[in-house]
């Protein structure tokens, strides 16, 4: 077992440091079912975690859990060394945690620069007036965050799509776009809801190019969610397993893949 | 040929992120304001200030600020009336307390006075949405009109339970109250035009506006992202019924004179607003003068076809005019949903590639 402030390092030589986000007996309970049930893991410093299970898991529930939407009933979150109060979605995201969404969560009247905009909003803090008078502050902030709206614009290759309204592009440039806007944020951990679900093997090699080299050019921490097996193991440095919201399984891929309650919760297995 | 973007370049953000980013437009806008300030108050008589002008201004007003709300933040608003009785009250209080400030003080104070009520009957927004925030600012509707006839304070305990516009100036020049003159109307109605529109698109196209646009769009995704949906939704209503309150207050003082609460600011007028804000296209500035403009002239237009052109009895055209009215605006809805802004952009589109569209 690692120690918290101690990192490793991964098969293809990079370096992953002390823990980030620390999850401790985290349980969630809907009325009288139970979501997720006293689970423990911790998110690395620059590393790919990603968290797998079947159908109805609860893994959807434990990203609503880091990100704001759901409060467990026990267990503690902890971000960078402190404990995590009950916060509403939009604390959280101050704090430096972005996501995107199962289903595509656009502003579909928007354009897209507007949408990546959207994902600054924290960093601009110009008063009403200077915005009604678009005058000093306002105006300064804009061009400076556009500038930077610009460099995802340029890393995600959706130059082309700048103008355009959300609405009218397909599938696979939306989940890119939502991707953009949660790193315009400069998130220290970005949270991806299913970012390959629904999309054809073109658009899913795509789409894991951005999410190395997001990783490898930030360097930001990143924790996905993915039904794709074969993706997964191939993006992420650890996997968490749920199954039925309990933890069956934690540790790299080879080793998950290995895990006989893994292969059991997977492949079925025949109760005798 | 003549309107296209081709060999326009914009070489730093300030100059992508303008109103106008196409020349053709930004000397429409510049020769449309030249002949609003520099002819129209030269040549303008009663009747087209009274009949098309000062009308057309003051709702175009009423309409950007009901888009603010509805087309910008998302969020349905039915008191439209009842902000404007706020702002009108509120001035006229003002005006018979404080003689000697100046009259454009008094306006934008109501504007003022509207936003903090605005905000007031906003607070429900933050937990119900859609049809039922309707029926809650209808409730702010009745609740205001009811108000300001009930509590003879608001009109001064005047017999007839009217409130008159006294007579203020600027410059000089007499702007409300029976010796006014249709220039002077015009002007004051038209510089609150051009400033709270500038203002209005400021805002829209900032981070404000991507907050309300966020919030209009999906509230769960604003949300995640670090929108604080109380500040937003509050700020839309204040900001909205701030532009309501001024439109109230200039309807009342520059324009109407005298006026009644239950006739001047019911129901009829928060429709007649958010007719105005759907038909020109909901989350556009430009939609809201061209709905303001519709609604306004439609009628003139009618009557002055009907009774001057055709010769009808006045009482016939005026009950066919509301019919025909009626089904342009439903027959307009069919046509383009998302009203005359959106006709516009589809125009402005074709004309890029005119006259080779391929």
């Amino acid at each position: 077992m690692l120690d918290k402030t101690e990192g490793y390092s991964t098969a293809d030589g990079r370096q992953i440091g002390g823990v980030l986000m620390e999850m401790k007996n985290i349980t969630l309970r809907f009325g009288g079912v139970v979501a997720i049930k006293d689970i423990s893991f911790d998110i690395r410093q620059g590393e790919i975690r990603a968290i797998i299970g079947p159908n109805g898991a609860g893994k959807s529930s434990m990203l609503n859990v880091i990100s704001g939407f759901y409060h467990p009933q026990e267990g503690e979150v902890w971000f960078k060394g402190y404990r995590r109060g009950p916060m509403k979605p939009y604390e959280v995201a101050r704090l430096g945690i972005a996501r995107t969404f199962q289903n595509i969560a656009l502003f579909d009247g928007m354009s897209v620069l507007d949408n990546i905009m959207t994902g600054r909003l924290n960093r601009m803090k110009s008063g009403l007036l200077s915005q009604a008078l678009w005058w000093g502050a306002a105006e300064r902030e804009e061009n400076e965050n556009r500038e930077q709206v610009e460099k995802i614009i340029d890393f995600l290759e959706i130059q082309n799509i700048r103008k355009t309204p959300v609405g009218r592009l397909p599938y696979g440039l939306k989940k890119r776009v939502e991707l953009a806007r949660a790193l315009a944020a400069e998130p220290q951990i970005l949270l991806l809801d299913e970012p390959m679900a629904g999309m054809n093997v073109e658009e899913k090699e795509d789409m894991s190019r951005f999410i190395l080299d997001v990783n490898d050019e930030f360097g930001t921490t990143i924790a996905l969610i993915e039904h794709d097996m074969g993706v997964v193991m191939d993006l992420s440095d650890r996997v968490v397993v749920m199954d039925y919201g309990r933890k069956i399984g934690d540790g790299n891929p080879d080793e998950v893949r290995r895990n006989q309650d893994v292969i059991d919760a997977y492949l079925g297995v025949a109760h005798d | 040929m003549l309107y296209r973007e081709a060999g326009d370049f914009k070489t730093t953000y300030r100059d992508d992120g303008q109103t106008f980013p196409i020349r053709l437009d930004r000397w429409g806008y510049y020769v449309t304001l030249a002949v609003a300030f520099g002819i129209i108050p030269f040549v303008i008589n009663d009747y087209w200030a009274s009949a098309v002008f000062v009308p057309f201004l003051i709702y175009a007003i009423a309409a950007l600020g009901l888009n603010i709300l509805t087309g910008y933040a998302g969020q349905v608003s039915l008191g439209t009336g009842g902000f404007m009785a706020v702002g009108a009250y509120a001035v006229y209080k003002l005006m018979t307390a404080f003689p000697d400030i100046s009259i454009v003080i008094h306006i934008l104070l109501a504007g003022g006075i509207t936003a903090m009520v605005g905000v007031l009957f906003g607070l429900p927004s933050l937990r119900i949405k859609g049809f039922y925030l309707a029926v809650a600012t209808l409730a702010a509707q009745f609740f205001l009109v009811w108000l300001f006839n009930k509590v003879p304070w608001f009109y001064n305990y005047s017999a007839s339970g009217q409130i008159t516009a006294p007579e203020r100036t600027i410059l000089g020049q007499a702007v409300t109250g029976p010796a006014s003159t249709a220039s002077a109307k015009y002007l004051i109605c038209l510089v609150f035009v051009f400033a709270l529109a500038w203002i209005a698109r400021n805002l829209t196209r900032g981070t404000l506006g991507r907050k309300w646009m966020a919030i209009r769009d999906m509230d769960i995704a604003a949300e995640i992202i670090g929108v604080n949906p109380l500040t937003a939704k509050l700020s839309a209503f204040a900001v909205s019924s701030f532009f309501i309150g001024i439109a109230g207050a200039l309807l009342f003082a520059v324009y109407l004179g005298a006026a009644e609460v239950g006739e001047a600011f019911g129901i009829n007028k928060s429709f007649l607003v958010l007719f105005m804000v759907i038909i020109g296209g909901l989350g556009s500035i430009f939609g809201s003068f061209a709905g303001a403009a519709f609604m306004v002239m439609m009628p003139v237009f009618l009557k002055n076809v009907l009774v001057g052109s055709l010769g009808w009895p006045t009482d016939l055209a005026a009950h066919i005019e509301l019919m025909i009215v009626g089904a342009l605006i439903v027959m307009f809805l069919i046509v383009e949903p998302h009203g005359l802004a959106r006709l516009w952009s589809l125009t402005k589109e074709k004309l890029r590639l005119w006259p080779f569209p391929h």
